[in-house]
């Protein structure tokens, strides 16, 4: 695996659209014509060599790639973008959308990733061993059909609406996440440590899995009996879980809920 | 003396249209059928001691009286060299600024942002979720016999909203008017709506969404196992449920109560459901009660040019739109815009202290009819002609239907209009460009 390493210079305040940082991208391209590479902050479009010293070798194909931002780019948004193999490391902190419409590869973000990250993720795996911000994996404004493939993971804690109008694929949240954890949700599995109030709200379909405690239950969600170890999507989980459907304020609704006994 | 019959009045998002007035040597003496707030508004103008009446621009740290040649020319210059500049408010002029507005953020490159962002921002992320099932105030006063106000107190916040659209009007269908309708407020204090409703139903505070949620439960069949919800009793809950799937048409108008309370977009994305369930029983319709008299007509206009309601970031020369991110306060909190167009609006006393410090950090370009702290804070302040008295144009009620408002005085001596005001910066903005294209025309 070859690997380009990207070193942020001075980061502009205006946030900087740097979706070309993506394997796919990157791939069989020289150092200088990744330097000259578009990033667009305000209404002025730059080159990525302006906030990034760019060394290493780049390989041929995406598969074989590996790009490591090596600090803190707080300022920088889309990193990951449309990404279908290879892998980016960023030894720091990211701001939005990091791996939106990401199909495929691995994102590893060793600090904390903004909101909208994951947005409309296809595949691939996303790992955040910070925290995350609000609406991690969830769909654009009006997209009723939410991430429908991949993995994120977050060691950390998570903002509201995590996995809104989730559609498939999964996302485990160690820590806890706030209100409205799997809003809308049809598909897929969402585990988090533990949750505030309205987990599941208006969801349809698919599994939420709530290892810790819950602050407060959704009046529309009936209680379904208690399961011991249960396995759900091929995980296994160790306890006892109270098992929930809902959210009956939806007709015909099959989403599933477990928090666990305390 | 000239008397002005079926005026429009430019305060609130009702824009009634029944309003005379009566003007004597530019004066206006009488105002009638306008609530206390519109005609105040009217008769306002009357008044230039409280008017800015001269361009002023900030010289040495103090704002000095400019020319407006001298006070435009600032403010392209400012724009002119800002990587983001915002440009906000609007809710408060016409649809004509408006459209010339957007035509300079996307020649600028900018972020332009209504007063959406901070009221009905949510109900418009939740029409992308949910849909919107509304209807005209014409079909509320002709047809609706269930009205109900949620988080919503017209009888401040629109004074005229009860009296000519929902509860008391004779309608075609409803000729008794008010004992032909039910009332109905939900709220988490008594208001004087509800002091006047049929009835009052007290909503736990931030706890809205699970109250709509157990209606939904039950208006779809389901069967509710908590004794109360939302500290409404369960009954109560059946019996609301029940009311609401035997109307002949209902109707859910909803305020700032819902859209800036715990839940915000999901409130309203739920409330929306709930009249979606609904309407597999009956006819129901859902309305936000819009504040400022033109805010509608922003997110008409702005859906018209650029596809979006509001929010809209022009930076890469096409339309980006991600409340969250491109919204005035995530700009501004963030510390991403390096200028600001203010028009129409006094973010200054209503934007949070951190949005503000900001603001206090950039140059900022104010039009506005009276001085305001924004003017106050700004580097350029432009006056203008109030909109619907001084000067026509269109606004759109809060049902989304426009109304061209009319022009029954003239406004101060060289005080333009807003779109005179924005043309003139556009131009100023385009400046080279403009005189190359007319030489080449030559």
């Amino acid at each position: 695996m070859q690997e380009v390493v990207l070193t942020p210079k001075e980061q502009p305040s205006y946030g900087l659209i740097a979706e070309c940082i993506s394997c796919d991208v990157f791939a069989g391209k020289s150092i200088e014509e990744i330097e000259a590479l578009p990033v667009y902050y305000g209404n002025k479009q730059g080159k990525l060599g302006d906030f990034f010293d760019v060394s290493g070798e780049v390989a041929s194909s995406a598969e074989e790639m590996r790009i490591v931002i090596a600090g803190d780019v707080t300022k920088t948004r889309w990193i990951g973008r449309e990404m279908s193999a290879g892998e980016i490391v960023v030894k720091g902190s990211a701001e939005m959308y990091v791996g939106a419409w990401m199909r495929g590869g691995r994102i590893v973000v060793e600090g904390d990733v903004g909101a909208f990250s994951g947005m409309l993720m296809r595949g691939g795996e996303l790992r955040v061993e910070g925290n995350a911000g609000d609406y991690l994996g969830c769909s654009y404004r009006g997209e009723w059909r939410g991430m429908s493939g991949g993995t994120i993971i977050v060691e950390g804690n998570a903002g509201m609406e995590v996995g809104q109008n989730l559609n498939g694929g999964r996302i485990f949240v160690k820590g806890s996440v706030e209100s409205f954890a799997g809003v809308r949700m049809k598909k897929g599995l969402l585990v988090v440590g533990s949750a505030t109030d309205r987990v599941g709200a208006q969801m349809t379909g698919g599994t939420i899995v709530v290892l810790g405690s819950i602050l407060r239950l959704l009046p529309s969600f009936d209680f379904a009996g208690e399961v011991e170890n249960p396995e759900i999507d091929g995980e296994s989980f160790e306890g006892v879980f109270k098992k929930y459907t809902g959210d009956h304020a939806e007709r015909n609704a099959k989403g599933v809920l477990y928090v666990r006994k305390e | 003396m000239h008397r002005y019959t079926d005026v429009i009045c430019s305060f609130c998002g009702t824009l009634c249209d029944d309003i005379e007035v009566v003007v004597e040597d530019n004066r206006i003496v009488d105002v009638k059928h306008a609530c206390r707030i519109g005609t105040a508004k009217f008769f306002a103008s009357n008044d230039y001691e409280h008017r800015i009446l001269k361009p002023m621009v900030r010289k040495n740290g103090k704002l000095v009286e400019a020319s407006l040649d001298e006070a435009v020319e600032r403010a392209a210059e400012i724009l002119k060299s800002a990587t983001k500049p915002l440009l906000y408010g609007w809710s408060s002029t016409s649809c004509e600024a408006h459209s010339v507005g957007i035509e300079l953020a996307e020649e600028l490159g900018g972020v332009i942002d209504n007063t959406t962002t901070v009221c009905h921002g949510p109900s418009a992320l939740a029409i992308h979720d949910a849909g919107y099932i509304s209807c005209t105030l014409g079909e509320v006063k002709n047809r609706a016999d269930l009205i109900i106000y949620w988080g919503a107190n017209p009888m401040h916040g629109h004074p005229r909203h009860l009296s000519r659209y929902s509860i008391f009007p004779r309608g075609y269908f409803r000729e008794r008017g008010q004992q032909d309708r039910e009332l109905i407020v939900i709220d988490v204090r008594k208001t004087d709506t509800a002091k006047i409703a049929n009835k009052f139903i007290r909503v736990n505070y931030g706890e809205d969404y699970e109250l709509i949620s157990a209606l939904r439960k039950v208006v779809n069949g389901g069967e509710l196992h908590q004794e109360s919800v939302a500290g409404v009793p369960r009954e109560e809950i059946i019996a609301l449920a029940e009311k609401m799937k035997n109307a002949q048409f209902g109707v859910l108008f909803f305020g700032m109560g819902l859209t800036q309370s715990y839940g915000r977009h999901r409130n309203i994305d739920n409330a929306i459901c709930l009249v979606r369930d609904l309407n597999t029983h009956t006819k129901f319709v859902i309305m936000a009660m819009r504040g400022h008299y033109n805010v509608v007509g922003f997110n008409e206009v702005l859906s018209w040019q650029a596809g979006f309601p509001f929010a809209v970031d022009m930076g890469r020369g096409f339309a980006w739109y991600n409340p969250g991110e491109t919204t005035a306060n995530d700009v501004l909190q963030r510390g991403e815009c390096d200028a600001a167009l203010i028009i129409a609006s006094d973010p200054v006393s209503h934007f949070p202290r951190k949005s503000i410090e900001h603001l206090a950090k950039i140059p900022i370009i104010a039009i506005d009819i009276h001085p305001t702290p924004t003017t106050q804070l700004a580097d350029v302040v432009i006056p203008s002609a109030i909109v619907g008295i001084e000067v026509d144009g269109t606004a759109y009620r809060m049902d989304a239907v426009p109304l061209r408002l009319r022009k029954v005085k003239e406004p101060p001596e060289g005080v333009l209009s807003d779109v005179e005001i924005l043309r003139r910066i556009l131009a100023k903005v385009r400046g080279e460009q403009l005189a190359a294209k007319a030489e080449v025309a030559r």
